[in-house]
C-alpha cells in the first residue's frame, strides 16, 4: 500500500491529535511571530481614541462562554482604552449567556487597572433582555423603560452614570462586540439605520467576512474581526493579551488545516461505501 | 517552566468536564455523556431563572404591582391605565395574559391559544425586520455601491472597477427567472467565480473562528488550572 | 378564531411596527414601544416555556426508563437545582459569592467553551476528509482559502516577507477581503435583504403561515 492509500485510511483521531499537538506546543514554548495590524483594526483604534473624553459610550457585549477567546480580549482592550480616556461606559448583552461573564470581566479590567473606577459611576452593566431587534428599538425610545434595573439590580434611573444616558442621541458611538445573533447585523440595522448612531464592532472570525460591506458602505467606523482582530487590537494598543499569545497556535493550525485540504485532495478517491 | 496547580476546587471541577468533553474526540464515552446531560441541564435552568429575574419581574411583575398600588414611573399621573412612553401600568396585564397564554401549548386541548402570543411575536419582529433589512441592507449598501469607478489613482480604480463587476455579475447570477445561457451565461459564470472567493475567504475566517475556541480551552487548561509558568 | 385571530393581530402589528419606523408622533410611538415590550416580555416567557419542555421531555423519558435515562435524570436534577438555588437567590443570583454564580462560572462557562471548541478538531478532519476541488469554481473557493487562512495570520508575513509589501499573503489577503469577498458579500446581502423583505411581507399578509402550525 502507498504512503497515499495508507492516508486515505487514516482514522480521524490521528488528525485530532496532530491538531491538539500544534496548538499547545506554541501555547508552552511561543514562537513570537511578528503581529502587523491591518488597517480594519486601525481604524477601529482611532474611530474610539476619536471619542471626545469623557464621553458616556454605549457597549453592546452580545456574546457567551463560547466566544470567549475572541470576545473578552477585544472587551478588555476597549475598556482600557475608554478609561483611559475617562470615558463612561454603559454595557448591555442581549445574549443569556453572556451578563455574568462581562460583568467579571469588566470588573477584572477595572481592579486590577483602574482602581478608581466606580460601578455606576463610570461604568454600568444593564445586563440581558431577550427580545433582539425589539430591545434595541425599544432602547431608542428611553434606555429607562427597557431596563429598570441594571445586571446587579439597582434602580438605572438612580444611577449616577444614567442622569446623561436615556437615548442613543446621548452617545458619540456605539460599541459592538458579538458573537452572533443577536449582535452586529442588528444594531446596524435597528440602530445605525434608524437612529444614525455611529458604531464600530468586533466580532468572530466565522461573521467578520459579511461585516465588510458594512464598513465599506460607512455603517461601521471599524471592525475587529476574530483573534487576529483582538490580537492587532493588543499591539496597536502596546499590550500583550490571551489573543497576542495565541496568534502562534493559530498560525500552526491554520498551516496545518491548509495541509489537510491540500492531502486530502491527492489521497486516492475512496470507492462509495468502503 | 514550572507547575502552579490552582488550589481552587472550582478550577479543578471546570477543568475536570473540560477534559469529560475533550474525551469525546477519542470515542463517546459516559464521561462525555454526562457532562453533555449536566451541561444541558444547567443551561435550561439559568436560561429560566435569568429570563425570570431578569425580565418578567423587573419589566412586569414590579410595574403591575405599582400599578394596582395607584403607582407608576410618571408619578405626576393618577390611573391605572394611563399609560405614556416608559410607563405603560395596567395595560402590562396584556402581556402578562399573552405570556400565560404561551403555555398553553403544553397542554395539547388548549394549545391552540399559544397562537396569539406567538402572532404578536410574529407580528413585531416581521414589521422590525422588514425596515431594518430594507434600511440597512438594502438602501444603505446601495449607495454604498454607487462610488466613483475614476478615482485618479490606478489601483484604486482597477480596485472600484472589479468591485463594481463582482457585484453586478454576483446580483445577476441570483437572477433565476432567466436561463444562464449565452451572454447572460457568461456573466453569471463570473458572479459564481466572485462567490466562490467570498466563500473561500468566508471558510478561511471560520478556520481561525473554531481554532481560536480551542486555543481558549487550552490556555485555560494550561494556564488557570496547571499554573504553567 | 383560532387561526383568523392570530392572522389578523399579525397583520395589524405588523404594519404599525412598519409604520412606526416612519413615523415618531407619540400616536404611534406610544403603543409602538408598548408592542416591543409585549414582545420582549412574551419573548421571556418563551424561554421560560423552552426550560419547561426540557423538563416535561426528560421526566417523561425518565419515567418509561428508556435508554440513557440515568443520564436524562442527571439533566433534571441539574434543572431543578440550578432553578431553586435561582429562586432562593433572587434578582441578586449572579452575585460573585453566590451558589448560582459558582454554577455559572464552574459549570455552564466552562462546559459551553469546551463544546464550541471542540469545532476546531471536526474542521481539520472535514477539511482532510470532505474538502475536494473537482471544479474550476471549487478551485477559486480552496484558492481564496488558503490565502486567506495562512495571510491573516502572523506566519503568512513570516513565509513571505522576503517579498515586496504588495505580495506579501496578508497584503493578498487584506485585497481578497475589501475587493471581491466583499463584492460578492454585499451581493449576498441585498439579496437575503430582498428575500427577508418579501417573506416579512407575506408573513404580514397572512400568505405566510407556517408559525400557525397543528390543527384547528
Amino acid at each position: 500500500m502507498s504512503p497515499l492509500e495508507r492516508l486515505a485510511r487514516l482514522d480521524r483521531r490521528w488528525i485530532f491529535l496532530m491538531m491538539g499537538i500544534l496548538v499547545l506546543i506554541p501555547l508552552l514554548w511561543p514562537l513570537k511571530m511578528e503581529i502587523r495590524p491591518t488597517a480594519s483594526s486601525r481604524t477601529f483604534h482611532r474611530a474610539i481614541a476619536a471619542i471626545p473624553d469623557g464621553a458616556t459610550v454605549l457597549m453592546s457585549c452580545d456574546y457567551d462562554p463560547g466566544s470567549i477567546p475572541e470576545m473578552v480580549p477585544m472587551t478588555r482592550t476597549a475598556m482600557r482604552q475608554l478609561w483611559e480616556k475617562n470615558c463612561k461606559v454603559v454595557v448591555t448583552v442581549l445574549w443569556p449567556g453572556g451578563p455574568g461573564l462581562v460583568d467579571k470581566v469588566i470588573e477584572d479590567v477595572a481592579v486590577a487597572d483602574f482602581p478608581g473606577k466606580r460601578y455606576g459611576v463610570d461604568w454600568v452593566n444593564l445586563g440581558y433582555k431577550p427580545g433582539n431587534e425589539a430591545v434595541m428599538v425599544l432602547m431608542g425610545q428611553g434606555i429607562l423603560t427597557a431596563f429598570p434595573n441594571d445586571y446587579r439590580g439597582n434602580l438605572t434611573r438612580s444611577l449616577p452614570i444614567m442622569q446623561r444616558a436615556r437615548t442613543y442621541a446621548d452617545f458619540p458611538l456605539l460599541i459592538s462586540i458579538s458573537a452572533g445573533y443577536p449582535g452586529t447585523k442588528e444594531w446596524v440595522q435597528q440602530v445605525q439605520a434608524r437612529f444614525h448612531l455611529p458604531m464600530v464592532a468586533g466580532v468572530t472570525a466565522v461573521s467578520a467576512p459579511e461585516f465588510f460591506p458594512y464598513v465599506q458602505s460607512g455603517q461601521l467606523v471599524g471592525l475587529l474581526g476574530g483573534m487576529a482582530g483582538a490580537a492587532e487590537y493588543e499591539k496597536l494598543r502596546n499590550e500583550s493579551g490571551d489573543a497576542s499569545r495565541g496568534m502562534d497556535a493559530q498560525s500552526l493550525a491554520h498551516v496545518f488545516v491548509a495541509l489537510c485540504i491540500v492531502l486530502g485532495n491527492l489521497v486516492p478517491r475512496r470507492r462509495a461505501g468502503s | 517552566m514550572s507547575l502552579h496547580p490552582s488550589p481552587d476546587l472550582s478550577v479543578w471541577v471546570a477543568a475536570f468536564l473540560t477534559l469529560c468533553i475533550f474525551s469525546f474526540l477519542y470515542r463517546d464515552n459516559p464521561f462525555y455523556k454526562f457532562a453533555e446531560h449536566l451541561f444541558v441541564g444547567v443551561s435550561a435552568g439559568y436560561y429560566i431563572i435569568l429570563n425570570f429575574w431578569t425580565v418578567l419581574v423587573p419589566n412586569l411583575g414590579e410595574p403591575l404591582l405599582a400599578s394596582f398600588q395607584g403607582r407608576g414611573v410618571v408619578a405626576a399621573r393618577d390611573g391605572m391605565f394611563a399609560a405614556s412612553l416608559g410607563d405603560y401600568r395596567g395595560w402590562l396585564l396584556i402581556p402578562a395574559l399573552l405570556g400565560l397564554m404561551l403555555f398553553t401549548r403544553l397542554f395539547g386541548r388548549i394549545g391552540w391559544m399559544s397562537r396569539w402570543p406567538l402572532a404578536v411575536i410574529i407580528g413585531v419582529f416581521a414589521g422590525l425586520k422588514t425596515t431594518g433589512y430594507a434600511q440597512g441592507d438594502l438602501v444603505a449598501q446601495i449607495e454604498g455601491s454607487l462610488q466613483p469607478l475614476w478615482t485618479g489613482d490606478p489601483a484604486t480604480t482597477i480596485n472600484a472597477i472589479i468591485f463594481t463587476v463582482g457585484l453586478l455579475t454576483s446580483l445577476l447570477f441570483f437572477f433565476y427567472s432567466r436561463e444562464p445561457r449565452g451572454a447572460f451565461g457568461v456573466v453569471s459564470r463570473i458572479g459564481i467565480g466572485f462567490l466562490m472567493v467570498g466563500f473561500g475567504a468566508g471558510y478561511g475566517y471560520t478556520v481561525m473562528s473554531r481554532v481560536s475556541l480551542l486555543i481558549g480551552r487550552f490556555q485555560f487548561l494550561l494556564g488557570d488550572w496547571l499554573g504553567l509558568r | 378564531m383560532k387561526r383568523e385571530v392570530p392572522l389578523f393581530l399579525t397583520a395589524v402589528i405588523g404594519v404599525f411596527m412598519i409604520l412606526s419606523f416612519f413615523v415618531p408622533h407619540q400616536v404611534v410611538s406610544v403603543p409602538g414601544q408598548f408592542l416591543q415590550l409585549t414582545a420582549v416580555i412574551v419573548v421571556s416567557c418563551g424561554y421560560v416555556l423552552g426550560g419547561a419542555n426540557v423538563l416535561r421531555v426528560n421526566l417523561d423519558a425518565i419515567a418509561k426508563q428508556q435508554p440513557g435515562w440515568i443520564y436524562k435524570l442527571v439533566l433534571v436534577l441539574s434543572l431543578l437545582a440550578t432553578v431553586a438555588i435561582g429562586a432562593i437567590e433572587g434578582s441578586g443570583f449572579l452575585d460573585p459569592g453566590r451558589r448560582s454564580r459558582w454554577i455559572y462560572d464552574t459549570l455552564y462557562s466552562p462546559m459551553s467553551a469546551t463544546m464550541f471548541a471542540l469545532l476546531a478538531f471536526f474542521i481539520a478532519s472535514a477539511a482532510f476528509r470532505a474538502f475536494r476541488v473537482r471544479t474550476v469554481e471549487a478551485w477559486w473557493l480552496a484558492a481564496a482559502a488558503l490565502i486567506v487562512m495562512i495571510g491573516r495570520v502572523p506566519i503568512g508575513d513570516a513565509l513571505t516577507g522576503f517579498l515586496p509589501p504588495a505580495l506579501h499573503l496578508s497584503s493578498i489577503q487584506e485585497w481578497i477581503m475589501n475587493v471581491p469577498q466583499n463584492a460578492a458579500k454585499r451581493a449576498i446581502l441585498m439579496g437575503a435583504a430582498l428575500g427577508v423583505m418579501a417573506t416579512g411581507l407575506r408573513v404580514i399578509l397572512g400568505i405566510e403561515r407556517s408559525y400557525l402550525s397543528g390543527e384547528d
